[in-house]
């Protein structure tokens, strides 16, 4: 009967409730967002070849030590299984052209762990993006490797043109080492002179072209190019909640009317021109893998709707006026510092607290 | 399907008893009968060591407007009347400890007699005698909410059979072998509020009970209304949501929107005491949880010591970390299994070991934002908290928060903020008493 004694037991556990738990945790979490990530990393070898993988296996591994790092130089606990400093590097490498020297994913992953994530108070602290901080740093640091080093995809071209005859004369060699965006943005400039760059619009806003930037088979970053691939793992973590809908669906939904809307070069019809705008770029990767970050992102769903439609303003802006070809990177970070506002002005509604009149 | 908004799903657990009918548990040598078992004021011993008691007799009176009396829930002798721990909150309260004759002689006043006739002020003194009070958990004096203030007409009376905490079946098994009794005590509940609205709320996952009480509710005019099954279905301010689009306002009670709430077991307890005299000196619970061997619905008499509930049950599987009083998601964990049943005692859980888990660092995921069925933030409450920011936090709206246990639930940082927010209500509680 010794088993049934229960008062001659140690203690019991006093805690107060729930004394039951979900049985998710963070380090679930963040390894569901790592596996989401898979398919478009696969895809990534596929297009690009072995030196993805590498460029990928190196970001990873040098923001998990990082981290460990960052956490022993500040007194904190090492958390290298939490799988958040995986999911940063993987996301660094996914937002680096292909062709990149060795050296430059270390460096982008210990600014992105040390200087935006621990010396900010480590997890849950840093108030932006460390992944997209880093690349904005990589971008300012060293240009020429962030906006040259693209390599030719497997089964399909730098830019995503055709390259058939009719575009070969009329553009100069630029034009193979231009992304789908900047193609679309500098055609004036990729022109022999005196062609007409309507030529170069018409094509890019052509199914062919449209079907390339949905498979991947374009250049641009090393994760960002597979709309299909990036689509996959976010379904995955649609469906398993991990992710709210909300953000993804703000952002490429304000992305898609905006390109509606305001002027372009629409030459080759609107849907194919909206599609090229939501497809191109790192939209998909940014709208579900970055923008949705917890950490940099507002707590509400009303929060996480301005944050979205935040995003897409802003990207659009930057894509058809700004300076650089693609926007997703500084949209998200300018929306990740907006955040604490949000957060203050966007709370839930109190549960019996008057609701106004509609 | 009507809901109310947030909330979560956790897994049930109720398998293991809801097909089990309820025994009567057998009758201890002792009992521990605090006198306070019921919000507000504890009533005052009349009992001193020595004196005889029969099963119903009056051991402690009224003391106040918000009390109930208490009564012998055995014939026996009162071995002492003492000063011990209550079982949940831990401070001194007196207690009687009778030692049961094994007789279980009930008092002479108790007997049938006819209702028919009653006036509604005798219904609530019938009530208020017999120490009704609500037997969901919260334990507040019954014959009060029968008692609403005139500026505040009731329209609506809810009858609550969701039952929403995990493992818990006790409700459940009462509306399978006692809906005529419900009934009954429904039609003198809404006598005394004069009101012929009567919603039985019954969550989906409980359709043999929903088949029950609609078929007993025939020809009454009360309705039987399939809910949801969502935690914190049966939380009072959530159910009012659910049936009739109404939300208690902030710091108000159920009464400031027309109704009143009383549980199903609550129902028959109020019939007992109408139809029968009889005082309510037992209930019916679930002793249940991976710990225990052989999970039951019980009828056990008030004051009995849970180990000897838990001995009835065949006794501990295995080693034991938490006895919970209660359901998982708001109940109590106790010090020891020698505490007794209260009346708001509606399951005894047993669980096994497990690792205490280590706090981590908030991620900002919005999982209790999303689980909150109060509208709260509890991230940017428990940070206000840690950094002993009361005021903030209560401008942030933490005496809302009902501790349903929905954010600690889903927090995967595994954040311990329902203890966080009990600390805070009780401090900012006691601050208000020092002004």
């Amino acid at each position: 009967m010794s088993e049934t004694s229960a008062s001659t037991r140690p203690a019991l556990v006093v805690t107060s409730s729930p004394h039951l738990h979900s049985g998710v945790t963070t380090a679930k979490l963040m390894w569901a967002v790592v596996f989401a990530m898979l398919p478009a990393a696969g895809g990534a070898v596929y297009f690009f070849g072995l030196r993805a993988f590498w460029v990928m296996l190196i970001a990873t591994a040098s923001a998990m030590a990082f981290d460990a790092l960052g956490q022993r130089m500040f007194g904190r606990k090492v958390t290298l299984t939490d799988g958040s400093a995986a999911i940063t590097g993987l996301l660094l490498a996914f937002n680096l052209p292909p062709g990149v020297p060795w050296w430059l994913p270390i460096v982008g992953s210990a600014f992105a762990m040390i200087v935006v994530k621990q010396m900010f108070g480590g997890l849950g602290h840093n108030f932006v993006n460390p992944a997209l901080a880093a690349r904005a740093f990589l971008m300012v640091s060293w240009p020429t490797h962030m906006t040259t080093m693209w390599l030719t995809p497997r089964g399909g071209t730098t830019s995503g043109l055709l390259l058939d005859p009719a575009i070969r004369s009329i553009c100069t060699d630029a034009i193979t080492t231009a992304t789908p965006l900047n193609a679309l943005k500098s055609a004036a400039a990729l022109v022999r002179p005196g062609c007409d760059p309507n030529t170069v619009w018409d094509q890019l806003q052509s199914w062919p072209v449209i079907g390339r930037l949905f498979f991947g088979n374009v250049s641009g970053s090393l994760g960002e190019t597979s709309a299909l691939l990036l689509l996959v793992g976010a379904v995955f973590l649609l469906i398993l909640r991990i992710i709210d809908w909300r953000i993804p669906l703000a952002y490429i939904g304000t992305v898609a009317l905006l390109a509606l809307a305001l002027p372009g070069h629409k030459t080759g019809g609107l849907l194919p021109y909206i599609l090229f705008h939501v497809l191109a770029g790192g939209l998909m990767l940014g709208a579900f893998y970055m923008a949705t970050d917890y950490v940099t992102s507002p707590l509400t769903a009303g929060g996480r709707w301005v944050f979205g439609v935040g995003c897409g303003v802003l990207t659009i802006i930057i894509r058809l006026w700004g300076g650089y070809p693609e926007g997703v990177c500084y949209s998200i970070l300018l929306m990740n510092v907006a955040t604490p506002l949000i957060d203050r002005l966007a709370r839930p509604r109190l549960f019996g607290s008057r609701r106004e009149k509609r | 399907m009507p809901t109310f908004r947030g909330g979560v799903h956790p897994r049930e657990h109720k398998e293991a008893t809801e097909h089990r009918p309820v025994e009567t548990a057998p009758l201890p040598p002792l009992l521990l009968i605090p006198l306070s078992q019921h919000t507000g004021a504890p009533s005052a011993p009349v009992v001193k060591k020595g004196d005889m008691v029969k099963t119903g007799t009056l051991i402690g009176e009224p003391a106040g407007h918000i009390s109930v009396p208490t009564h012998a829930s055995l014939s026996g002798t009162v071995a002492d009347v003492a000063s011990l721990p209550h079982p949940l909150t831990g401070r001194p309260v007196q207690t009687v400890i009778i030692d049961s004759d094994g007789e279980d002689n009930l008092d002479p006043a108790i007997g049938e007699h006819n209702p028919e006739g009653f006036t509604a002020a005798q219904i609530v003194a019938a009530v208020r005698s017999a120490g009704v009070v609500g037997l969901g958990g919260a334990a507040f004096p019954t014959f009060v909410k029968l008692s609403p203030p005139k500026e505040s007409p009731i329209d609506t009376l809810l009858i609550n059979g969701c039952e929403c905490e995990p493992f818990l079946t006790a409700d459940h098994r009462i509306m399978l072998e006692s809906p005529a009794g419900i009934i009954e005590g429904i039609r003198y509940m809404a006598m005394v509020l004069n009101t012929t609205n009567v919603i039985i709320a019954i969550e989906d996952n409980k359709p043999d009970a929903i088949q029950a009480m609609t078929r007993a509710a025939e020809g009454t005019g009360f309705a039987v209304r399939r809910l949801k099954t969502k935690y914190p279905q049966g939380a009072e301010k959530q159910l009012i949501k659910a049936c009739l689009r109404r939300e208690v306002p902030s710091g108000g009670l159920p009464l400031h929107v027309g109704c009143v709430v009383q549980n199903v077991g609550t129902a028959i307890a109020v019939r007992d005491a109408v139809r029968f005299n009889r005082p309510l000196f037992e209930r019916v619970l679930t002793v249940t949880g991976p710990a225990v061997r052989e999970p039951k619905n019980l009828r056990a008499r008030i004051g009995t010591p849970v180990r000897h509930l838990i001995d009835f049950c065949g006794g501990y599987s295995g080693p034991l970390g938490r006895l919970v009083m209660g359901g998982p998601m708001m109940g109590i964990a106790l010090s020891g299994d020698d505490a007794p049943v209260l009346k708001g005692t509606s399951g005894i859980l047993a669980l096994g070991p497990e690792p205490e888990p280590q706090e981590e660092s908030c991620i900002r995921c919005g999982a209790c934002v999303r689980a909150c069925p109060m509208g709260l933030a509890p991230t940017r409450l428990i940070s206000h908290i840690r950094a002993q920011r009361l005021d903030a936090a209560k401008a942030e709206h933490v005496l809302d928060c009902v501790e349903c246990g929905c954010c600690s639930w889903s927090c995967p940082a595994r954040i311990r903020l329902v203890h966080g927010f009990k600390y805070a209500k009780s401090e900012l509680a006691a601050r208000a008493r020092r002004q």
